[in-house]
């Protein structure tokens, strides 16, 4: 693979992390998927999402489409993308979520399982995310070996790519996603699948130090059991990006437990504690 | 036909393909450990101790090689065609699982894990993980899904007393595939201490390749024994498919003898017009599940479907890469086989050679009876021989035939005590 001049490498989104370093913090990153509770009402909370003029928001969404067989995603994402699919989620709906989130400015970064792009058709997905204003993609099961036809897709539609490393990844495998990857890396701080957890893990520092002493210059998002403000300036001190998902999942899950799919207060109330982490001193530290 | 290069032992390729199937379509986090099992199976077949153990397993645990029975009664009801079997059901535990569970397992044992995980559908493979587990004193823990530990309660209860931690999997559709699911994600987590031991040739590579080479030993076993017996290869190879682990046993030896030809049969449900089967190659399309590009059951957006088949152990919806490659490449033919017919299949075997067989070598079984039956209409030349895999034996099925042929377990009639 083929190292890429700096400027190209950041894409998209690489460049909004870099603004976010530059303003003295780590971006956040906040993932929800589309359809839970049903399409309208997860479109209408990714909006909200991004922010208002009183609230900071998320600086990436990271738009999840539901799959049938989520290996990498915990408890709380799988009830809700089976709920998704049970109520009829389509592959084209991402689009649409793609589109609104486009709107209000803040860069929209899709989420999916392979078998649904290669469906789909690799290079029409491209293009109908691209003509949607989509930042890219982010590929949990698709690692660099298999992704040939997403490489040229992505060229193709100037699409950004974001391919995952893990704590046992080798130094080798490191230094080939790093050089595939087009935005940022997303570094998986746990060996597991999605989910909150009570403590971040010294595997994501220790990883984001290994990207690094192989190349300065990438960014980093460290994503894998965020869910509070202090977490998220704990890894903000040394991420470029923060990445939250289930704990912004579960405010949704909850409301449409209690038969309110529509409040959107609970999931408001934990952007706005993220967001004041990613900015108080700890987080500032960034690099 | 598209120009492929040759089936057999050159495939998979370096990075796991079967021409255009198979590869690893996992999470990063699971690459390393794919990595760390295709070295340590590599060294491992090239190391003659390794070898000499399994075979000592084979011979004096599973009871290996296990025998070829002529089923002359049965062959009658195919066309008068000549039928031996190939007696995986007399193995320990009942199936050809173990061949590939105790290779596993001193492979794991080899890396220095200490706990194996399993998914299984029926309870077959679970056992057999659970048994391996306890031959060899390891942790063990068996994801099924929750439709099927309530079916099959009577396997939780035997995974449970060879000491096996049985997790039932509520996610998605609670079947099979779902396990898998739970058990990748057990194992993403756990990969350090844990070997996921994957019961069929299914997944992302090595377990194809490596999970063939640990079932091949059928079919050097049965070509040498045909060989031996009729002087000459069979005609026809027949197995079952659902993941396919027995079927490529069965084929791998005698995939390089051209004039052989091979038949898998897939799980037919209630006909691969309905949308109740798990006939992945017959009625699929390509995509990627569980690791690997493959035959999938799929709607148009690619998301699985799920499969049926009154055989749990072929209620998969998708198969092997190297049987997708199999079917493109023309060199192996495959058929749907629906539960009627193999529940029948079932049933005459039982009463002309006294073998109550799984059900999913039922599919087999019927499929040798179609074949049989077409090659008598043509009625021509010798009698053809044909070798199929009885992959394993029925008594776990018993509930099922029970309430299929309509028993009630009552006695047909009652004797002796007061006139």
């Amino acid at each position: 693979m083929s190292t890429q001049p700096q400027t190209d490498r950041l894409g998209h989104t690489g460049r909004v992390l870099a603004a976010c370093r530059d303003a003295g913090r780590p971006a956040l990153v906040g993932y929800l998927p589309v359809g839970h509770p049903d399409v309208a009402t997860s479109v209408a909370a990714m909006t909200r999402i991004t922010g208002t003029d009183e609230r900071p928001g998320v600086d990436l969404v990271e738009i999840g489409m539901p799959y049938s067989d989520p290996v990498l995603d915990g408890l709380t994402i799988q009830t809700a993308t089976t709920r998704a699919l049970a109520r009829g989620v389509r592959t084209r709906d991402v689009f649409t979520a793609v589109e609104a989130v486009a709107a209000t400015g803040t860069p929209a970064l899709v989420m999916i399982y392979w078998n649904l792009v290669e469906q789909y058709g690799v290079d029409a997905f491209c293009r109908d995310l691209a003509s949607a204003g989509g930042a890219g993609l982010i590929t949990p099961d698709l690692t660099p070996d298999e992704a040939g036809p997403w490489l040229a897709g992505s060229d193709a539609h100037d699409l950004d790519r974001v391919f995952l490393v893990a704590p046992s990844s080798t130094d080798q495998r490191l230094a080939d996603t790093v050089a595939a990857c087009r935005g940022w890396v997303y570094a998986a701080s746990v060996m597991g699948v999605t989910g909150t957890r009570d403590q971040t893990s010294a595997a994501g520092r220790e990883l984001v130090a290994r990207l690094r002493a192989h190349d300065p210059e990438t960014m980093v998002g460290v994503g894998l059991g965020v869910s509070n403000g202090a977490q998220a300036a704990e890894v903000g001190s040394y991420a470029d990006a923060v990445i939250v998902g289930s704990a912004l999942v579960r405010t949704l899950v909850d409301a449409d437990d209690a038969g309110r799919p529509d409040d959107l207060s609970a999931l408001e109330a934990v952007v706005d504690d993220l967001a004041a982490g990613v900015r108080s001193r700890t987080g500032a530290a960034g690099r | 036909m598209p120009d492929h290069p040759a089936p057999g032992r050159a495939l998979p390729d370096a990075t796991g393909h079967f021409d255009r199937f198979g590869g690893k379509f996992v999470p990063e986090a699971l690459h390393a450990a794919l990595g760390e099992l295709e070295q340590a199976f590599t060294e491992a077949s090239a190391d003659p101790g390794f070898a000499a153990e399994l075979d000592d397993l084979r011979r004096n645990y599973t009871g290996r090689p296990s025998p070829l029975t002529e089923l002359t009664r049965f062959g009658a009801t195919a066309g008068g065609v000549t039928v031996v079997a190939k007696r995986e059901d007399l193995n320990h535990t009942g199936s050809h699982k173990i061949n590939n569970v105790l290779g596993q397992a001193l492979l794991a044992r080899r890396m220095g894990k200490r706990r194996l995980i399993a998914e299984t559908g029926a309870g077959q493979h679970g056992v057999a993980t659970a048994t391996a587990a306890a031959l060899f004193g390891m942790d063990c823990t068996v994801y099924m899904g929750k439709v099927d530990t309530d079916r099959q309660a009577l396997n939780v209860a035997r995974m449970q007393l060879l000491g096996a931690e049985v997790v039932a999997v509520e996610a998605g559709s609670r079947t099979l595939k779902d396990a898998m699911n739970e058990a990748m994600r057990d194992w993403v987590a756990s990969v350090d201490h844990t070997h996921y031991l994957i019961g069929t040739v299914a997944g992302p590579h090595p377990f194809p390749w490596l999970v063939r080479e640990f079932q091949r030993v059928i079919s050097t076993e049965a070509r040498a024994q045909v060989l031996e017996r009729y002087g000459r290869l069979p005609d026809v190879v027949a197995a079952c498919v659902g993941g396919g682990s027995n079927a490529m046993g069965t084929f791998a030896d005698f995939i390089d003898d051209a004039d052989v030809q091979l038949y898998g049969f897939e799980a037919g449900g209630e006909g691969v017009d309905t949308d109740r089967h798990a006939a992945t190659i017959s009625g699929g399309g390509v995509g990627v599940l569980h690791g690997m590009r493959t035959y999938v059951l799929m709607d148009e957006d690619g998301q699985t479907r799920e499969s049926h088949s009154i055989s749990a152990g072929l209620d998969y919806p998708g198969v092997g890469p190297e049987h997708a490659w199999l079917a493109d490449a023309g060199r192996a033919r495959y058929r749907a086989v629906t539960d009627t017919d193999a529940m029948e299949a079932l049933r005459t075997l039982t009463r002309t050679e006294g073998i109550l067989p799984a059900i999913e070598s039922a599919h087999a079984l019927a499929g040798v009876q179609q074949l049989g039956r077409e090659w008598a209409e043509r009625g021509t030349g010798e009698p053809p021989l044909v070798l199929v895999c009885l992959s394993g034996r029925g008594d776990k099925d018993v509930t099922t035939a029970v309430s299929w042929f309509g028993l009630d377990g009552s006695a047909d009639k009652t004797t002796g005590g007061h006139a």
